[in-house]
């Protein structure tokens, strides 16, 4: 997504607060079903490593000890024997495939490690973070999240399936190398190792510079990003006031900008890879010319020309893993803050639920209240105290009570203050006030998506504490202002509301909400798939297909969010239509916008800045002549 | 569509040849290296001639210097050229954009249209430097060292020859397979984002239906899904890479054994099988490189596609040859006025519009969704063309003015309003670029906005956020009428831009209209009937049609539909606050 929030992959790249323990629990997480499949990786590419080293060794050998003394048999006048060279070169040739084969069986193994384990956390996150509370989702940019999931799952996949393999690949390169070097010669092995320092010196020099250009870049382009982003938003607007030049003119200077950093950050970039090559070319020379030098003084004492030859393909084969490995090591530094995200998310505390109360189905046998495991359409709250063990059945009937409520989203900040209110089953209760009043706020409180930090709620006479959260909202329906749809059909989206309705019962509840008649008339009727954020449905419709996703839950409460956006009048009375017969025999809480909504409650219930002002019935508070009053007139009294 | 994109290296065209010679230049003294290299081992090492080891090795060195200024000279210019073709085009399409008409701009959305200027130009500017510096390098390092192994040993290279129509053949197979399946793999990876963006911003609903297991269980089933796609794609693409190898070795091995055999009848020097065996890895590097490069290509043409889409969109609205720019008066007239969006769609989105407004008037627009209301008033300030009939302002019409003239003296107050990042000050300033401290206090009066910036601590100064997240709906439409204020307009028009504005402050607005500002033309849209009741003439405007024209008392008494919203929401049904509060 590309709201403000979601340009993590364009930030700088970020630091890692602790690698080790990171890296730790990365490599944890992976093991837990794969060391098998680690270990064989393992093996695997020390035989791919070591049946590639054998090879380039091989090519001393071909030249010492069977070309040359063949060369010698011939010039002296006898018949090459080609039986020795052809044994070695079937031998090398078997080592070939095995190294091949092993290659291949590392590669395939690391396809189902790294998928798995994407799997693994993909699953993980998506898990843990359906356990969060709503708390985490109001505090956390939704961009960030879902930058989890995109960036940061993704990194790992590249760093787990290439840079790990590969640098484990590259230091086994490395070591056997060196060892093969050292083994032919000591003293070229130095000036190769010496070589090695001052490309790694380069390396560093032109890598810090171009890292400082691509930060500078990463930079420039979110600017640009986020100008271009508002421009297009705007764009309509540019067009009314004639803006177009002066746009133009300010995107320019972005831009320019952009361009310089983009072009000095690629600039260095550009550059390493030949200076490296040139300066494995110059390590090649040195090398030659020392073995020659060596070989000369010695007269073939200390060095033999196949051994120099051998070195000098070594020389070259060392040089390259060591530059692999630094690129790596970048890649690895991004892996890991992106797994330092993933883990954040994943200790995220999950919601917690200490409620013991539990929603069951119940029949009334001789006047008393039964458990029943069938669908009884009675529902009665369980409550096993847990001192005695005794079990009572209380009927569910919807009795909300809130006695002396504080709360606030964080400690120090408290947003409601002392809210009393009662509401006997069945019950309507409007809240009305300005924005900010803390409308919302008391309704995210009967749910629990929030806990109050003083006070009392009770339902039916249980404080909602000792209810079950996954019961208490399953008692409790809900029809938001943001109607939030899934891409799904509409079927489907209905049946939310109670996974086990039938197809009938899905219509019937459509029917209640008004929506069936627009539902016929799309083409694919309850079959149509609602497009991503419901873009082929109107508002009006959209309000009403949660309305019937509400009324198919049959809950004994409600809490309603009535929809402000400005919709026409007709399709404004239908919804209205809808929510009035979906509120019918419920108790019901209610943000209400509309006059026919406040009229016809119970009570109406003035907030303003998280205090209850005024409460009464419709005529009651006209004649106080206060808030209510004048948000109803329009007039100050 | 090539063509539309190469006009932009414009500015760069020396970079961008400069960059493929020398690039040249550095392949050239790679390919020289080896040879040079087989020289010291045959004529120095060999035969333990130092002095030929120093001055073949001075040589290499001097070459390698050559290559390595050839190299740096081939990134710098690379990375120049290719950024700056980015710039173009990035200037380009937003240049081109800004020139779009409200017809251009409702095809593209913000999203698509940010994308094509950031993640779409980044990719081409990638792929076209890798062209610069790769394409033909890869090539011409194939080329150059086969040259070299043939001249050479001839019959040596044929092995080369063999491995590389091999290898070429299984890249095409399979780079072309799992082109599909990765394709395949991106758009289910997709649609499992799209679920996660769904629960994200769902999640009260998730929990207030207790469906956390539910949601749960069908991603699961969906990650699973993907994770089989993954693993079949990358198994496909994992198979590469044994092939690969065995090539190499296969190659390696049938070089050693014909290479000693040839050394032993004399055909061969050991320098000269050294150098064959190290053009083996640069020749099969090279094929590898090729093969990338194509994935790459194929890769970037998608975005290639959608930038040349945007370059090739031409405005649908174009200022008139003889421009007029002087707008007499704020009257307004619609002379058999048909228009509709799409040309193909069979029913007008308005049918047969007539309506004289003399300036100075203040007229209400009323109707249902749908009824064309905003459709109406966009043709006025010719943000859209007829399709037939013609609009006229103060007595001419809209398409014989200079478009900059005309909107400056037509200022809308779009019913999706915009604020942007910067103080209050310079948001107002949109209006009039010139306007003092004192015209702007004075415009947000009458947009009665004043009250609520003065209780802002930086009052004028306040910084708005982006998409001006940092006041309220109401407050923002306030904003937006003050800015539409400062262009002193001939004709005024609000866009249901009082909706989320409560009733008393709307009633003010209308008031400080009427005494301030009684020359210009005022035209009201709104869902409430209190917004235009008060006006001189109220247009009711239902399905692309004026249903009826007159005052509140008439249409009361006249038109049904009038009548039957205002009973809708007098009688029970009205807004009970103030809207659009979130």
């Amino acid at each position: 997504m590309a709201g403000p929030h979601g340009r993590r992959n364009m930030q700088p790249r970020p630091k890692v607060k602790d690698p080790k323990k990171t890296f730790k629990r990365l490599f944890g997480v992976i093991l837990e079903k794969y060391t098998i499949h680690l270990i064989a990786v393992f093996v695997c590419i020390i035989v791919s490593v070591l049946a590639n080293v054998q090879g380039t060794m091989f090519i001393q050998k071909l030249i010492d000890d069977y070309i040359i003394p063949m060369v010698q048999t011939v010039t002296a006048g006898g018949v090459a024997d080609f039986t020795p060279l052809l044994l070695a070169i079937t031998r090398v040739a078997a080592f070939y495939l095995v190294g091949a084969a092993a290659t291949y069986a590392y590669s395939r193994i690391m396809v189902y490690v790294t998928q798995g384990t994407m799997l693994n956390l993909r699953r993980r996150i998506f898990e843990h973070m359906e356990s969060l509370p709503v708390k985490y989702f109001d505090t956390h940019p939704h961009g960030d999240i879902m930058s989890v999931y995109t960036n940061d799952v993704d990194t790992l996949r590249q760093m787990i399936s290439q840079s790990m393999p590969q640098m484990f690949s590259s230091l086994i390169t490395i070591v056997s190398v060196l060892v093969s070097m050292v083994m032919l010669s000591i003293p070229l092995t130095l000036v190769s190792v010496g070589m090695v320092f001052v490309m790694m010196f380069a390396t560093k020099t032109i890598a810090s510079k171009s890292g400082k250009f691509f930060l500078a870049q990463q930079q420039d382009l979110g600017k640009e990003n986020g100008y271009i982003e508002e421009m297009m938003k705007g764009q309509k607007v540019v067009k009314v006031f004639n803006h177009e030049k002066k746009s133009v003119e300010e995107f320019k200077e972005l831009n320019e900008k952009l361009f310089h950093s983009s072009y000095n950050a690629n600039k260095f970039a550009n550059i390493l890879m030949p200076v490296n090559a040139q300066l494995g070319n110059v390590s090649y020379v040195l090398c030659a010319i020392t073995g020659c030098l060596l070989f000369v003084i010695s007269g073939g004492a200390w060095i033999t020309v196949g051994r120099i030859v051998s070195f000098l393909s070594f020389n070259k084969s060392f040089s390259q893993p060591i530059n692999q490995l630094s690129q790596q090591i970048n890649s690895i530094v991004m892996a890991l803050a992106g797994a330092e995200r993933v883990f954040e998310l994943l200790d995220e505390e999950s919601e917690q639920d200490n409620g013991y109360v539990t929603l069951v189905n119940a029949e009334k046998k001789d006047g008393r209240l039964c458990e029943s495991d069938k669908r009884t359409g009675v529902w009665a709250w369980k409550h096993v105290h847990q001192a005695t063990g005794e079990v009572e059945y209380k009927p569910l009937e919807g009795a909300l009570v809130m006695d002396d409520v504080d709360f606030g989203y964080t400690d120090d900040k408290i947003v409601l203050h002392n809210i009393d209110l009662y509401a006997k089953p069945g019950q309507k209760i409007a809240f009305v006030g300005s924005t900010g009043a803390g409308k919302t706020t008391i309704t995210n409180l009967i749910n629990r998506f929030y806990d109050i930090q003083d006070g009392k709620i009770r339902y039916d006479g249980i404080n909602i504490n000792k209810i079950k959260k996954s019961d208490l909202r399953r008692s409790l329906g809900i029809v938001l202002q943001e109607t939030s749809l899934f891409s799904d059909t509409i079927m489907e989206n209905i049946r939310y509301g109670r996974l086990d309705a039938t197809d009938e019962e899905v219509i019937a509840a459509a029917k209640l909400a008004n929506a069936d008649s627009f539902i016929r008339q799309l083409p694919n009727g309850y079959q149509t798939v609602i497009k991503a954020d419901g873009g082929n449905l109107s508002q009006g419709q959209r309000q009403m297909l949660a309305i019937a996703r509400a009324a198919v839950a049959d809950p004994p409460a409600l809490i309603l969010d009535e929809a402000t956006s400005s919709i026409d009048t007709r399709t404004e009375k239908m919804v209205q239509e809808s929510m009035d017969k979906l509120m019918k025999g419920r108790t019901t809480f209610v943000i209400a916008h509309r006059l026919s909504t406040v009229k016809n409650s119970d009570c109406i219930i003035v907030l303003e800045k998280g205090r209850i002002i005024e409460r009464g019935t419709h005529d009651q508070l006209l004649e106080q002549k206060g808030k209510y009053y004048q948000l109803y007139t329009g007039k100050a009294s | 569509m090539i063509k539309t994109l190469a006009v932009h290296i414009k500015g760069y065209i020396r970079e961008s040849v400069m960059t493929p010679l020398f690039m040249i230049l550095e392949v050239v003294m790679e390919t020289i290296i080896p040879w040079l290299m087989a020289s010291m081992i045959d004529e120095g090492v060999s035969k333990g001639n130092l002095n030929h080891v120093v001055t073949t090795g001075l040589l290499m060195g001097l070459c390698a210097l050559v290559a390595l200024f050839a190299g740096y000279m081939g990134g710098v210019f690379g990375a120049k050229a290719s950024a700056g073709f980015a710039k173009n085009l990035r200037e380009a399409m937003f240049i081109n954009i800004q020139s779009f008409s409200f017809a251009n701009i409702d095809k593209y959305s913000t999203a698509g249209l940010v994308t094509r200027m950031t993640t779409d130009v980044t990719n081409l500017q990638n792929a076209y430097q890798m062209i610069l510096r790769i394409c033909f390098r890869a090539p011409i390092n194939l080329i150059a060292a086969m040259t070299m192994t043939l001249i050479i040993n001839a019959k040596l290279a044929t092995v080369y020859l063999v491995a590389i129509a091999f290898l070429a053949l299984v890249l095409i197979f399979v780079v072309s397979r799992t082109y599909k399946l990765f394709s395949e793999v991106f758009e289910r990876y997709d649609d499992l984002n799209a679920n996660v963006q769904e629960n994200v911003s769902s999640i009260r609903v998730v929990k207030a239906f207790v469906r956390e297991e539910h949601e749960v269980g069908k991603f699961n089933k969906a990650a699973y899904n993907l994770y089989r796609l993954f693993v079949k794609a990358e198994n496909m693409m994992v198979s590469v890479s044994p092939v690969m190898t065995l090539t190499v070795y296969g190659s390696m091995i049938a070089i050693s054994w014909f290479g000693a055999n040839m050394i032993v009848g004399g055909e061969l020097s050991t320098g000269e099988l050294t150098s064959m065996l190290t053009f083996c890895m640069q020749i099969l590097m090279s094929l590898m490189m090729l093969a990338l490069i194509f994935v790459m290509l194929t890769m970037s043409m998608a975005s290639a596609k959608r930038i040349s889409g945007v370059l090739s969109e031409r405005s649908t609205l174009t200022n008139p040859e003889d421009p007029d720019y002087d707008v007499p008066d704020g009257s307004i007239d619609f002379e058999n006025v048909f228009f509709s969006y799409s040309k193909k769609s069979e029913r007008p989105v308005l049918n047969n519009i007539n309506l004289s407004i003399s300036s100075g008037e203040t007229i209400g627009i009323i109707g249902g969704t749908g009824s064309s209301k905003t459709s109406l008033v966009n043709l006025i300030g010719r943000l859209y063309d007829v399709n037939e009939g013609s609009v006229k302002v103060g007595g001419k019409d809209v398409r014989s003015y200079d478009l900059e003239t005309l909107r400056d003296k037509v200022s809308v107050v779009l019913q999706k309003n915009v604020l942007f990042s910067g103080t209050i000050l310079d948001n107002l300033r949109w209006g009039n670029e010139n306007a003092t401290e004192e015209e702007c206090v004075k415009a947000c009066r009458l947009a009665c906005a004043d009250d609520f910036i003065q209780t802002f601590p930086e009052k004028y100064n306040t910084k708005i956020e982006q998409g001006g997240t940092n006041v309220s709906g109401g407050q923002k439409q306030r904003l937006c009428i003050a800015r539409a204020l400062l262009k002193k307009p001939k004709i005024l028009i609000l866009d249901d831009s009082t909706s989320a504005v409560d009733t008393a402050t709307d009633a003010k607005i209308r008031r400080a209209f009427a005494e301030e500002i009684p020359d210009t033309t005022k035209l009201i849209i709104s869902q409430r009937v209190s917004s235009v009741e008060n006006a001189d003439r109220i247009v009711v405007m239902d399905n692309g049609e004026i249903n009826a024209v007159g005052t509140h008392e008439q249409l009361l008494e006249s038109c049904e539909i009038y009548r039957e919203i205002y009973v809708a929401q007098t009688v029970g049904n009205g807004d009970f606050d103030k809207k659009g509060e979130m």
